[in-house]
């Protein structure tokens, strides 16, 4: 720091954690000289809720709720990261249906996320109208899971071994006119957002993450894909029906802000193909597998299992000793590790390049804190 | 009734009617503009914006207004208290001054001063002082910069500006206001100048911090600027300058382009509020579809494009004045 007599060049400025553009609680300690970024340290755990830790104290079944609160926009995908983990654990086969019907509501759950992103990064840049189409096109995917689900952002669907609640005609024919829709839409956005003067100007060659540093800093998700390498769980760790589907990867090539923001937008339309096979593909039969013991209590033993939720690779661990109660679960959380890079790219940058990469990153704060 | 026409003949007494009738202007103006603007977005985002006060909303903002002034006013600790508190007042005063000169038509204006453009342009340059003097005193580094960005924003947005409204003037030769009006007779100037209306309007939003050149008081970035600090009606004065401002530049707008009250069947000063309210609206209209530029690029975009473009607009104007 400074020695007296020096005269003091650089100042601290707090971004956070109340800010409009730290989507929840997370603060960012800037060491500024003028607009200019020297140094930028996250400070994290505003929002710690201790969620491995209630894993250990509560059986598997009461843990599933938990698992719509750790990143409240993708929550499907942990619910089916979780009941993946315990299913392998103990042996349960689920139906086939169940699996098509996991894979669509996880997919429109991905849409949504996507959707709120783009929404929530477009005022991060400051056009506020881009927030309200986005929020009405979320708006159908809220009301079509919240049919099937009974709840519209933190959702519990899973069960181990299906899910509880059959899909049912209406809903299919509103996910289908969804899908017609949201196509019609990308025209839209494309028009609007993607071929605006300001924001090419704005995102174009900022915040360039190296496919060396993707590897190194253990990126995920858009943030990995955007620098040029394809990697994705659906693809790469097959699980569920996935592989069933037909769908493409969609990588950014420079690895700047523009970059990631398209492989976002181009993941939305993969998504959408792949819910209009699942719905044509649909088999008949059980929701549920037959035979789920009252109490799940597993054998002895550990296990892994990866998804792709929107923002990256989330792993849940399971330790078990043979108890109704998990010995350890151990989250891995996308957004922990995307974060992570911020202090690298953040340097050198103005303030205002600050909120264009800390909202192409896509943090959910809750996610990160656990 | 002679004596009231008396007392209102003399220069004091017109002084006076003008001061409360450029006081009341200003209020009704700031509420129908906030509920313009409430409304403007709310249909270019597809929602109804407010609905429940009055006729489709029409006195929400009275109501908000009533809700700020029962605010605390609070002052944080370690401000400058002097400077804090006369920033809102020094923002305001200005910007009642500039309504002396404007000509709502013919006969309606309060002094028709030789200088008027000049008078205008001296006092909208004042704000940039308030702002300054707003966020330095507040004590705080948000503050600060939303303050510094906007010296530095104005200083190079009222160059381009005050050359762009040399061109007209150049054209009619004098820099009273209805003069430049009464040049209108045959077409608006907007026909013949157009380069120059376009870089008007630009300036001129980026002079009333509007978005996509809102940077003094950026949300997504400070917070809320060099005004961060303010609470209750001394923020309510902040906000009721901004929009006040707005009418300005948008009335300089009509009376250099638009051709000012000149409008057929409907009395003078029923145009120039049309025209007014018109550009004001293709300004909100920025607002509500443009991201934000970052600073650096609002800065080179004033100097390197603007700036020469309106020198190059003013000098073939004069060139083409000289041959005519």
């Amino acid at each position: 720091m400074h020695e007296p007599g020096q005269e003091e060049k650089t100042y601290v400025l707090n971004f956070g954690p109340q800010h409009p553009s730290t989507h929840g609680v997370l603060r960012v300690e800037l060491q500024m000289e003028g607009e200019f970024i020297t140094k930028a340290a996250p400070d994290i755990g505003y929002g710690h809720r201790g969620h491995e830790h209630m894993a250990e104290n509560r059986n598997y079944q009461q843990f599933l709720p938990n698992m719509g609160r750790v990143d409240y926009l993708h929550a499907l995908a942990y619910n089916q990261g979780y009941c993946m983990a315990v299913e392998k654990l103990t042996g349960l086969e689920v139906p086939e249906r169940a699996e098509f019907i996991r894979v669509i509501t996880a997919e429109l759950n991905r849409i949504a996320s996507h959707l709120l992103w783009v929404g929530a990064y477009l005022l991060d840049l400051g056009a506020f109208t881009p927030f309200l189409y986005c929020f009405d096109d979320r708006e159908n995917i809220l009301d079509l899971l919240d049919r099937v689900t009974g709840s519209r952002l933190t959702y519990c669907y899973y069960r181990f071994g299906g899910v509880p609640k059959d899909i049912d005609d209406e809903f299919m024919a509103g996910c289908r006119a969804f899908i017609t829709r949201l196509r019609g839409r990308f025209k839209d956005y494309d028009d609007l957002v993607t071929k605006n003067i300001i924001f090419i100007k704005r995102t174009r060659d900022i915040g360039v993450i190296s496919k060396e540093q993707c590897v190194r800093y253990g990126l995920t998700g858009p943030m990995v894909r955007g620098s040029g390498i394809p990697y994705d769980i659906r693809k790469s760790e097959p699980y569920s029906v996935y592989p069933r589907f037909d769908f493409e990867i969609p990588i950014g090539e420079r690895g700047d802000i523009m970059d990631r923001y398209l492989v976002r937008i181009r993941e939305m339309a993969q998504s959408l193909r792949i819910i209009e096979q699942a719905l044509d593909k649909l088999p008949d039969g059980p929701i549920m597998a037959e035979k789920v013991p009252k109490r799940i209590k597993p054998a002895a033993g550990e296990v892994y299992q990866a998804v792709e939720t929107a923002r990256g690779e989330f792993g849940c661990y399971i330790v078990s000793e043979g108890d109704i109660k998990p010995y350890r679960i151990k989250l891995r959380v996308p957004s922990f590790g995307n974060l992570s890079i911020l202090p690298e790219i953040a340097v050198d940058t103005l303030v205002a390049d600050l909120v264009a990469i800390l909202g192409s990153i896509d943090v959910v704060v809750p996610e990160i804190d656990r | 009734m002679d004596n009231l026409v008396r007392i209102l003949g003399t220069d004091l007494g017109r002084m006076l009617a003008g001061l409360i009738g450029v006081i009341a202007l200003v209020s009704v103006n700031a509420l129908f503009l906030i509920w313009m603007e409430r409304k403007v977005a709310a249909h270019m985002q597809l929602r109804p914006g407010p609905m429940e006060v009055g006729w489709h909303g029409a006195i929400q903002t009275i109501a908000d207004a009533l809700k700020l002034m029962g605010k605390e006013l609070i002052t944080p600790a370690e401000v400058d208290r002097s400077v804090y508190l006369l920033a809102p007042i020094v923002v305001f005063l200005p910007v009642l001054l500039s309504f002396l000169v404007i000509p709502f038509s013919q006969t309606l204006v309060i002094r028709d001063m030789n200088v008027g453009v000049l008078l205008i342009l001296a006092f909208a340059a004042l704000t940039v002082l308030a702002i300054l003097m707003a966020g330095w005193a507040s004590n705080n580094k948000y503050a600060v910069f939303g303050s510094i960005r906007s010296v530095a924003q104005n200083v190079a947005y009222e160059i381009p500006l005050l050359i762009t409204v040399m061109s007209p003037i150049l054209m009619v030769g004098s820099y009273r206001l209805t003069d430049i009006v009464a040049a209108q007779e045959k077409f608006w100037f907007i026909v013949s100048q157009p380069l120059a209306f376009i870089l008007y309007i630009t300036c001129a939003t980026a002079e009333t911090n509007r978005a996509p050149f809102d940077l003094p008081e950026a949300e997504s970035e400070l917070v809320a600027g060099f005004h961060t600090e303010y609470s209750g009606m001394r923020f309510g004065l902040f906000f009721l300058a901004e929009y006040t401002n707005m009418f300005i530049v948008a009335a300089l707008a009509t009376i250099f382009f638009l051709g000012g009250w000149r409008g057929p069947v409907l009395p003078g000063w029923v145009w120039f509020l049309l025209k007014v309210y018109a550009i004001i609206f293709l300004i909100m209209w920025f607002r509500w579809t443009f991201p934000r530029v970052r600073f650096d690029q609002l800065i080179t975009f004033a100097w390197k494009i603007l700036i020469p473009l309106a020198f190059a607009n003013l000098l073939l104007t004069a060139l083409v004045m000289k041959l005519m």
